[in-house]
Formats: structure tokens, C-alpha cells, sequence
């Protein structure tokens, strides 16, 4: 199908377009920005007047819960969410039941997923057999099967040694090794950050320390391996201030920050309200200050919607029992624009935004995608920047339907979202 | 959000925490405590407050001196006292803590009394009775996790007010365990909030919370710096499982910097009184000789926790 999609805003970070321009797409790929190929006849015209024309979201982290906790949500549930979100690609973490670390389980996700026609899905290969941190998963044959990068998801890895040698042997391949910065151990049964709030509520704490550390560990692996890492959720300024001082000496890593992260903190667990347990904890004001500098000076590089739902038998419980988690795919784009409109970006606000969910997450995780080039397949959001929307459970298409949002007004809502050239969400 | 515990007239309608109560709910409390308090020495100890009203129990967590204080603080209100042991029956058959909630309002329950050890729960369970409009329904903190325990912190403001007087020129110093505490907090809210000046933590560096300043508390990890001039001395309960591991290296090591004995005891003021919420480990962190000492004021603080008891459901159930 040919389409025009005109009048439209269009903002293209991987180009550096911001300007009204006319899209064009056919066979499911961009054909044209500006200008239309010579024979052009579109099959079908989307007037995007008063919209903004973006690359489809890529989102760095969203829990499909596929297989092992369909009772959480299932494929389609979650698929139907990222596109009413926008995201038209999405990585998900190992930590399912069973756990993604044989290539034939990762298939078969691959496939679930490509038979649904909605979001492109990249798995994450789990890095260690069953994610137990023992012994290694068979990457090569993994990274065949679909998987984009290995990981951990939360569970941590005890033994030194075998993060090592997992970082050797990623290295070894050129696969890119996504790690939650967490000590295996300080905080471990932490519930909150340690801090006043927690003190004051009686909740454990888990120590910025927690983070840290385990920076340093990963920070020292890397100079010593030379692997590629990626660093999930990053949630502390005294982290944030090490994650800059590694990428200034060029150590070859690249940082996310869950969206839920930039704008909440540990004040927000108000009175136990398990919707705001989530994993990290929200930190300190003065963190989720560190957390927007971060991104404005680009020591974060991408935001992701850390997607994670949960059902309500394991939230409606005492907040130290409730399942971490929130729901994040339909309010990424909401979210992101919240920032950069908070941090004073003005005019570019919502191209400042865009970048962060869509070309600087693409590159972080080496998709193709995140782009307007033409050639590039067509993956496409469009969306009114200016709607205001109320954050409402029934307004999810997700089965998790809790989030530490809910009843927030939230600007920008998606209108369109076109995945390799074919309209997946249209708005009603 | 608006405070769970408070209805819309700014009532007590559950007793979820001290923190952020009004002083005069406070002051109301204890006033009408101490008209309860003679009820103990009289022939028939009852009053007709509660008659015909249905208090439930519900221990989540074991407790024997707590859940009997409530049964008798109900009992001398004149309210059918029902005690469930939770943790023993629903929760073992994976039933749901708001399930049972439910299951309990429906038997017309009016008053639920609530030890739970997570942080919070009473929250979740007056939550739920407030989304879900059982609004008959009320709920009294027994004890949960490290949070709170609002009635043992309005009896301690109770004995500290009936020794003292006035709260507005003393120094209280709370000694031992507070990371753990849900005691201390409690007493840290009441006291901050009823105007005392001066609110001390003893303890090492591994049995306090972090952020405690911001409580409006001054730290102190020398017993004897600690205890300088102070009127109130408050001893916390050292739990079995924390007397040695990585905490503490042993309960001897404890009591040997931080336990209140008579030398100690000499560093406060002369008519300093000491306070224990029980139950007391003699040797860990008090000297037998402090506690059954003239300036221990423990055992009054068990007969003032029913009439405070008593007060704090008389109040709630009105509301």
C-alpha cells in the first residue's frame, strides 16, 4: 500500500528534521521526506495537519509476560498497548517462564509475535542459564535466533568470575550486554530507597550504594574486556555522575532511565500506595533532578516505558508484598514530552523528546529503525502533541493495569501508528 | 492525597499512625483516657460505649500482650470481642488479605484491630473499606511491620504526661533498636507533634535508620552522652534474632555500651523516669535493678495502655 501522509510536522531525529514536510511510504518502506518519487500515486492520504510526523517508538524495555505469566498479560494484550503507545519496535527481557535462554523458546516468541503483524519484537537473550548467574547461555546460537543482546533482566549475578567471563566471552562475539546496575547483595530485599521516606514508613531500604557499587564493578570489567554494555534503569545522581565519568574516558557503554523515573520519587509512595513500588526504587527528588540533567546533557542516552504489568492479586497487597512494576507502554510518549517540556526545552521540546524513544534507542540497541530515511522501513508514529489525556485503567489497552499515574493528565496522544508500512492503530 | 485515617470533617475514623495527627486529636485522646483509667479499680470494670458492636482481632502476626490488652480494652467498652489468629487459618489457604477483609465486614464486623508484619497493611485494608464505601467499618494499628504502632505510642505520651505534665520542657531519649521500631516511631511522631523540645535516638550506627534528623530527632551513639540530663529514657525491646549476627556481634557486646543500668540511669535527670514497652530482656537492654527501680514506670504503662486503648476505640467508633 502507498501512502501519503501530508501536512504533517515531521520530526526525524536520525536527520535532524523538524519541518513541515509530506511523507511518503510504499512496499513498507519510506519512499520519499518532502518530495514524492516520480510516479507516485497514493493509495491512500493521511492528513497529519496539526500532527507530528515520528519514527515509530522504540522502547528499550516492555515485559511481554510471554510465555509462563499469560495471567499477568498476554502477547496480544501487551502488542495491542505498544501500538496504541506508539512503540512499533520493543525489547523484551529474558525473565519469562521458562526463561529465554534456548533458542528455540525465542523462536517461538519471535514467531507469536511476528504472527500478531503489530510491533517488531528483539528479545533479550537471557545471559546465564536460567538467569542463576552459574553458567553461560549458548549466545551464538541465540543471537541467531533473534536475540539482539544478552541480559540479566533483575536477577543478579554472585560470582564475579562468571559476570567476567560473560563480558569476555560477549566481547569475543561483539554482542552488547545489558546489566541492571544492582549489588547482588546491599538492598537486595529493599523495598525503597533508603532515606527518610522509607525510615519513616518502615519500609527496607536499597541503598543508592546498591547502585554504585555495582557500577564500579561493571565499569572495571568493561576497561578490562573492552564489552559492550548497556545499563538498565539507572536511578541515582551519584550513579549518573559515575556513568559520565566512564563515557568521558570512552568506555563503551550506554545508559536508559525508566520513564516512570524522571518524574517520581520516593514522596510518591505517599501512603504505601503499591502502585509506586517499583524496581529500582524512586529515589530522592534530588535523584530524579540528576536523572532530567542526565538526559538534557545526553549521559542518558534513550528513555524506556520499563513496561512490567501486574495483576491486581499481586498489587491489592501490603506494599512490601506487592509485585514490583508498572504499566508504561501507552504513556512512554507522554511521559518523554512531560520531560522535555519540564526541563525548559521550549521550541524543541517534542523533537527532544522523540530522539530519546526513537533514534537514541534504536542506536543503543543497533536496530534498524528510529528513523524517516528513505529506505528505512516504514515504521511511523503520528500524534497530536497538544491532546490532554486523563491516565485511566480503563483507558489501557494493557492488561496491567496499575501505574503510579493513574488519574495524571498527560499531554500528547498517539493518532496513527504504522508498522513496515501498514496503519497497525488508528485512534477512533 | 488525602489522609486515610481522617474522615471528611477531619475525624479520627481509623487509627492508622500518629504521624500527622493534630495535637488536639492527641490531647482529646488522652483526656478521654484518663477518664477511663479508674474504670480498672472499680467493682463492675465496664462502660456501655461499645455495647452491641463487634470488634475483630486480627492478628497477622503473633502477639499475646498486645491482642489481650484490645480484648480488654473492648470488653471493658462492652463490645463482643472476636480474636482470629490469621496467620494460622486464611492466609495459610492462600486466601487473599482483602478477601478476608470482605469476608469479615460481611459478618457485620464494626471495628477491625489489625498486627500485620508488613509495613502498611492497615493502610491497604482502610484503603479498601474506604474505596469500597464500608464505611461502618473502622480500623485500629495493632502493629505493623517497622511502621507504626499508634497505641502503644498514645500510651506512652499518656504515662509521659501523667509523670511530667508538660511536654514542652523535656528531653526523651528512646534507646536500642529503633531501625527496627515501630514503637519508636510512633513515639517520635507523638512526642515531636506534642511539642517536646528535645527528642534523643541512642544506638549503634547499625540499629538506626537513616534520615532520622529529618524526623526532628538528635542522634546520639554514646549511651552516656545520650542520657545527660534527659527526663524520659524510652528502652526498646532487642529482638532474639538481631542479638547477634550482622547487626550486632552479641547481646552481651549491647548491653555492655548500650544497657540502662543504675550508672547510667544516675546521668539523667534524678526524677527521670524509664519506660519499656515490653516484653523486657533484663541483662540485654536494661539491668533488673533499673527496672524494678523506684523510676520505672513500666507496669504503669500496661495499666494506662487498656483505658488508652479504650479511649482511641471509644473515639474511632463515633467517628
Amino acid at each position: 500500500m502507498k501512502l501519503h501522509i501530508k501536512n504533517g510536522r515531521v520530526i526525524d531525529p536520525a536527520n535532524n528534521i523538524d519541518a513541515q514536510q509530506d511523507l511518503y511510504v510504499a512496499a513498507g518502506k519510506i519512499v520519499g521526506v518532502g518530495q514524492a518519487p516520480a510516479d507516485f500515486n497514493a493509495d491512500k492520504t493521511i492528513d497529519a495537519t496539526g500532527l507530528v510526523v515520528a519514527p515509530g517508538l522504540v522502547d528499550l524495555s516492555a515485559r511481554l509476560r510471554e510465555p509462563g505469566y499469560e495471567y499477568k498479560a498476554t502477547l496480544e494484550s501487551e502488542m495491542q498497548a505498544a501500538i496504541q503507545g506508539g512503540v512499533t519496535s520493543l525489547i523484551c527481557p529474558p525473565d519469562t517462564e521458562p526463561v529465554l535462554d534456548e533458542p528455540g523458546l525465542v523462536e517461538m516468541l519471535k514467531h507469536r509475535a511476528k504472527s500478531l503483524n503489530q510491533a517488531h519484537v528483539y528479545p533479550l537473550g537471557a545471559l546465564t542459564v536460567g538467569l542463576k548467574g552459574k553458567a553461560l547461555t549458548e549466545m551464538a546460537e541465540l543471537t541467531e535466533a533473534g536475540c539482539v543482546g544478552f541480559s540479566q533482566a533483575d536477577e543478579p549475578i554472585l560470582d564475579t568470575t562468571v559476570l567476567l567471563s560473560s563480558l569476555q566471552y560477549a566481547k569475543t562475539f561483539n554482542y552488547t550486554v545489558w546489566l541492571r546496575p544492582q549489588d547482588p547483595h546491599l538492598g537486595r530485599h529493599g523495598i525503597a530507597h533508603s532515606g527518610p521516606a522509607a525510615s519513616r514508613l518502615g519500609l527496607s531500604g536499597v541503598p543508592v550504594m546498591s547502585e554504585t557499587i555495582a557500577l564500579y564493578t561493571i565499569f572495571e570489567l568493561v576497561r578490562a574486556t573492552g564489552a559492550r554494555v548497556h545499563l538498565c534503569r539507572m536511578s541515582s545522581a551519584a550513579g549518573l555522575e559515575l556513568v559520565r565519568a566512564a563515557k568521558k574516558e570512552g568506555l563503551p557503554i550506554t545508559c536508559d532511565v525508566g520513564a516512570h523515573h524522571i518524574h517520581l520519587s520516593d514522596m510518591d509512595i505517599g501512603f504505601f500506595d503499591s502502585n509506586a513500588r517499583v524496581n529500582p526504587p524512586f529515589r530522592s527528588q534530588r535523584d530524579r533532578d540528576a536523572i532530567r540533567a542526565a538526559l538534557l546533557d545526553g549521559t542518558i542516552d534513550a528513555i524506556c516505558s520499563d513496561h512490567t504489568p501486574v495483576d491486581d492479586d499481586e498489587k491489592l497487597l501490603p506494599f512490601g508484598e506487592a509485585s514490583p512494576g508498572a504499566t508504561g507502554l501507552e504513556l512512554l510518549l507522554s511521559l518523554s514530552l512531560k520531560w522535555a517540556e519540564e526541563v525548559g526545552a521550549g521550541k524543541d521540546a517534542v523533537a527532544k523528546a522523540v530522539a530519546k524513544v526513537t533514534t537514541d534507542a534504536a542506536r543503543v540497541a543497533g536496530l534498524p529503525a528510529g528513523g524517516l530515511t528513505p529506505g528505512d522501513v516504514a515504521d511511523i508514529c503520528i500524534f497530536d502533541p497538544n491532546t490532554r489525556w486523563t491516565v485511566e485503567s480503563k483507558a489501557l489497552a494493557s492488561q496491567g493495569k496499575h501505574t503510579p499515574f493513574l488519574g495524571y493528565e498527560l499531554t500528547g496522544q498517539v493518532k496513527i501508528t504504522i508498522v513496515a508500512g501498514h496503519i497497525a492503530y488508528e485512534r477512533q | 492525597m488525602l489522609n486515610p485515617q481522617l474522615n471528611k470533617n477531619g475525624e479520627l475514623k481509623h487509627l492508622l499512625t500518629i504521624e500527622g495527627l493534630p495535637k488536639a486529636i492527641i490531647t482529646n485522646i488522652l483526656d478521654t483516657a484518663s477518664s477511663f483509667v479508674s474504670i480498672g479499680d472499680r467493682e463492675v470494670k465496664k462502660v456501655p460505649l461499645m455495647r452491641g458492636k463487634s470488634v475483630f482481632n486480627l492478628f497477622f502476626e503473633n502477639s499475646t500482650r498486645t491482642r489481650t490488652t484490645f480484648e480488654i480494652a473492648s470488653k471493658r467498652l462492652s463490645a463482643d470481642v472476636i480474636n482470629l489468629n490469621i496467620s494460622a487459618s486464611s492466609a495459610s489457604k492462600g486466601e487473599s488479605l482483602l478477601d478476608t477483609i470482605d469476608n469479615l465486614a460481611a459478618m457485620h464486623a464494626d471495628m477491625f484491630v489489625v498486627r500485620h508484619s508488613q509495613s502498611g497493611a492497615p493502610y491497604l485494608i482502610a484503603k479498601h473499606l474506604n474505596d469500597t464505601k464500608q464505611n461502618h467499618v473502622h480500623v485500629v494499628n495493632a502493629g505493623d511491620g517497622r511502621h507504626a504502632h499508634p497505641t502503644q505510642g498514645l500510651l506512652d505520651m499518656y504515662t509521659i504526661r501523667h509523670y511530667k505534665k508538660d511536654f514542652t520542657n523535656l528531653r526523651v531519649a528512646i534507646v536500642g533498636d529503633i531501625l527496627h521500631s515501630r514503637v519508636a516511631r510512633s513515639d517520635i511522631h507523638g512526642l515531636t507533634t506534642l511539642g517536646v523540645p528535645e527528642v534523643r535516638a541512642i544506638g549503634p550506627s547499625t540499629l538506626l535508620p537513616s534520615g532520622l534528623e529529618q524526623m526532628g530527632v538528635r542522634v546520639f551513639h554514646n549511651m552516656e552522652e545520650g542520657l545527660k540530663g534527659v527526663d524520659v529514657i524510652i528502652m526498646l525491646r532487642l529482638q532474639n534474632e538481631r542479638m547477634s549476627g550482622a547487626l550486632l556481634p552479641s547481646a552481651q557486646e549491647f548491653f555492655k555500651s548500650y544497657g540502662l543500668t543504675p550508672e547510667r540511669l544516675a546521668l539523667a535527670k534524678p526524677d527521670a523516669i524509664v519506660m519499656h514497652p515490653g516484653p523486657m530482656n533484663r541483662g540485654v537492654e536494661i539491668d533488673s535493678a533499673v527496672a524494678d527501680g523506684p523510676q520505672a514506670v513500666i507496669l504503669p504503662q500496661v495499666t494506662f495502655g487498656i483505658a488508652v486503648r479504650m479511649a482511641v476505640m471509644s473515639i474511632v467508633a463515633g467517628n
